[in-house]
């Protein structure tokens, strides 16, 4: 492994910081030296931190001219031998989506962060939801696999904007934090470590960087300007990066290749956490800011003895089916409160045995701890 | 391609992806000519290019690091590669409908940005891959398989376009003009900051047949009949220079 522990920038202690701020913190502390953005609420605050601070880390800071450009000049940063991100909202994601497809075929660890805001459309720049879920998984064209991840904190936006840069290197993979308006703009104490342990990208010169001998396998990665003679194309590709856009086998050797190197690792991915799992009856799983309510609501139960649990999701893609499988095989009731019409529900749906209840909220609010206990009181009275 | 510029393309390339008449051909040629005579080594440079014929003309052929990119995007790829890592010596080479049309907003910025980029439009005034669509630099009344009855829409001065943007050296020449050309991109990668080079490319295959050229010679000697300096031009009237292309350099370094 290549993991290596390095001193955090920050000085270690606690800090005062809003989710944003954290991710920029994260990211400066995971090695990460080039950043491109463009403005968008409510994740602008990112880009402005960075901008202030790569001055003191020698980042290079580039505000692009839009969001295409932005994710663009990322993958030609990385391949030039950066560890890069991009931070956007909304539309913006939108306009990423052809980029992320590229950085997909062509194995380029970057990271995007996602400060979900209220859509479809320009919709309510200012206000929280989390309703890009299925489009950080399915929205570029074409059969991908990435890596998306939901904090729930201001010190998860720390935490696993580090994870993040960490998982893309380990599997060449963009990684998404899908972060949104609540947690970007909260402010809580967070804790810096004095180490932070990250992950090295593993070059191995002369060998291909586009294929191995395994079906999931992650190639070593060059950067220009080593001697390689690299030839990088977001078209089809052998092992040497040659185009071969009308040979069936090459290209179902590489999509497939791509797909599996996740799904094959998904065990070493998926992170979530359990409450009270082993005897509950209803169980809520729940996913960034609005699992913090679902905490609450749960405890608050539980003070009155109601066999409620929670299994938070903090790793959103690949999607965590086994423990899903396992919980709806035990449980009566899942619940599923989420931010939009209904996204990860129907991943649910897939693999849980049980009955499985939705509660959706699109009105640009958080859901509040109140109004999961309303709604968990009137299942448990059902039962 | 001559024999003495072999060892500038990488050994698994084996024949040219270009349709008989191209002047794509012509103009890797003298791209890697100017690099020969400056004595830039392959190993120094990033060749960047978008989608399209001439996005072909670095990748995979040149034996150097190529990034073959979105359509559109290549200035943006180029100028993340060149802002973290500055060593390298970084060429866009492209097509006009992509970095003109698509592409036209990093173009513009990038000149404003002033990065040190040297970006070599191939300007064929069509959209050759995609079947012979009028593109933003095809001129007025130019048939196209989206405009049987002639373009009405005017086409884009590029180095007027890039000038505007404040890029520091702008020239334009066709591929009929090999000495000029070769002149042209040695002085662009020896400028430090954006420069720009619109080289005339005839296409034979989807503009040249669908508008009366014959054969691909006659694109060519269209090219050469047409091609006034910017001198020359100077003692012109307005109706003696319509149809006319204007080619030498708009800027030169200066700024």
């Amino acid at each position: 492994m290549k993991f290596e522990e390095i001193a955090s920038t920050l000085p270690p202690r606690t800090y005062y910081f809003s989710g944003n701020e954290a991710v920029a913190e994260g990211a400066i502390a995971a090695n990460c030296r080039y950043y491109a953005g463009y403005p968008i609420t409510p994740s602008s605050e990112i880009m402005e931190r960075i901008s202030i601070r790569f001055k003191d880390v020698n980042g290079v800071f580039m505000q692009m001219e839009d969001e295409l450009a932005s994710i663009c000049s990322v993958i030609g940063a990385v391949w030039a031998g950066a560890k890069a991100m991009t931070a956007t909202s909304g539309p913006g994601f939108s306009l990423m989506q052809e980029g992320i497809g590229y950085a997909a075929l062509t194995e380029t660890p970057l990271v995007i962060v996602n400060i979900q805001r209220a859509g479809p459309g320009t919709g309510q720049a200012t206000r929280v939801a989390s309703g890009d879920l299925m489009q950080a998984k399915w929205g570029s064209h074409g059969d991908y696999h990435i890596i998306a991840l939901s904090p729930w904190s201001v010190q998860e936006m720390y935490d696993q904007t580090i994870e993040a840069f960490n998982l893309a290197e380990q599997y060449r993979v963009p990684v998404f934090i899908m972060g949104d308006e609540a947690t970007g703009h909260l402010r809580e104490r967070i804790e810096v470590k004095a180490k932070v342990k990250v992950f090295n990208r593993i070059k191995k010169l002369g060998a291909p960087p586009f294929g191995t001998d395994q079906v999931d396998g992650i190639p070593p990665m060059p950067a220009f300007g080593e001697g390689e003679k690299l030839l990088v194309t977001g078209s089809t590709h052998n092992e040497f990066g040659f185009r071969k856009t009308d040979d069936p086998l090459v290209h179902s050797k590489l999509v497939n290749r791509i797909n599996n190197k996740i799904l094959n690792n998904q065990e070493r991915i998926i992170k979530t956490e359990s409450y009270h799992l082993d005897d509950a009856e209803v169980i809520v799983v729940s996913y960034g800011f609005t699992a913090r309510s679902s905490l609450y609501a749960m405890d608050e139960l539980r003070k009155e003895g109601k066999k409620v649990g929670l299994l938070r999701l903090k790793t959103i893609w690949p999607f965590a089916d086994r423990i899903i499988h396992q919980i709806g095989g035990k449980a009566k009731k899942i619940f599923v409160p989420e931010m939009n019409r209904g996204q990860i529900i129907g991943e649910i749906m897939k693999y849980a045995a049980c009955e499985v209840i939705p509660y959706n909220q699109t009105d640009g609010e958080i859901i509040h701890p109140h109004q999961i206990i309303r709604e968990l009181r009137y299942l448990l009275n059902n039962m | 391609m001559a024999r003495d510029l072999e060892e500038y393309l990488r050994p698994e390339v084996k024949s040219t992806p270009f349709c008989p008449g191209c002047g794509h051909g012509t103009l890797m040629n003298l791209i890697l000519r100017a690099i020969d005579e400056l004595k830039v080594s392959m190993d120094e440079m990033l060749f960047v290019s978008g989608i399209g014929c001439a996005a072909w003309i670095p990748s995979p052929n040149f034996n150097a690091d190529t990034l073959h990119t979105l359509h559109g995007r290549a200035i943006a790829f180029a100028t993340g590669a060149k802002m973290f890592n500055p060593k390298l010596k970084v060429m866009v080479i492209s097509g006009d409908g992509d970095l003109t049309s698509i592409g036209g907003n990093h173009l513009i910025h990038a000149a404003r940005r002033n990065i040190d980029l040297t970006v070599i439009c191939a300007n064929n005034m069509i959209y050759g891959m995609t079947g012979g669509q009028v593109a933003s630099t095809s001129p007025l009344g130019a048939i196209s398989s989206t405009t049987m009855e002639g373009n009405i829409y005017r086409p884009f001065d590029l180095c007027k376009l890039v000038l505007g943007a404040g890029a520091p050296y702008v020239a334009r020449y066709s591929v009929t003009q090999p000495l000029s050309l070769v002149g042209a991109i040695k002085k662009s990668l020896t400028t430090h900051g954006f420069t720009f080079i619109e080289v005339l490319s005839p296409c034979h295959t989807q503009f040249g047949r669908r508008n009366r050229y014959d054969s691909p010679s006659d694109m060519l000697k269209m090219l050469m009949e047409n091609c006034v300096s910017k001198e020359q031009a100077e003692h012109l009237s307005k109706e003696e220079l319509k149809d006319k292309i204007i080619t030498g350099e708009f800027s030169d370094g200066g700024a």
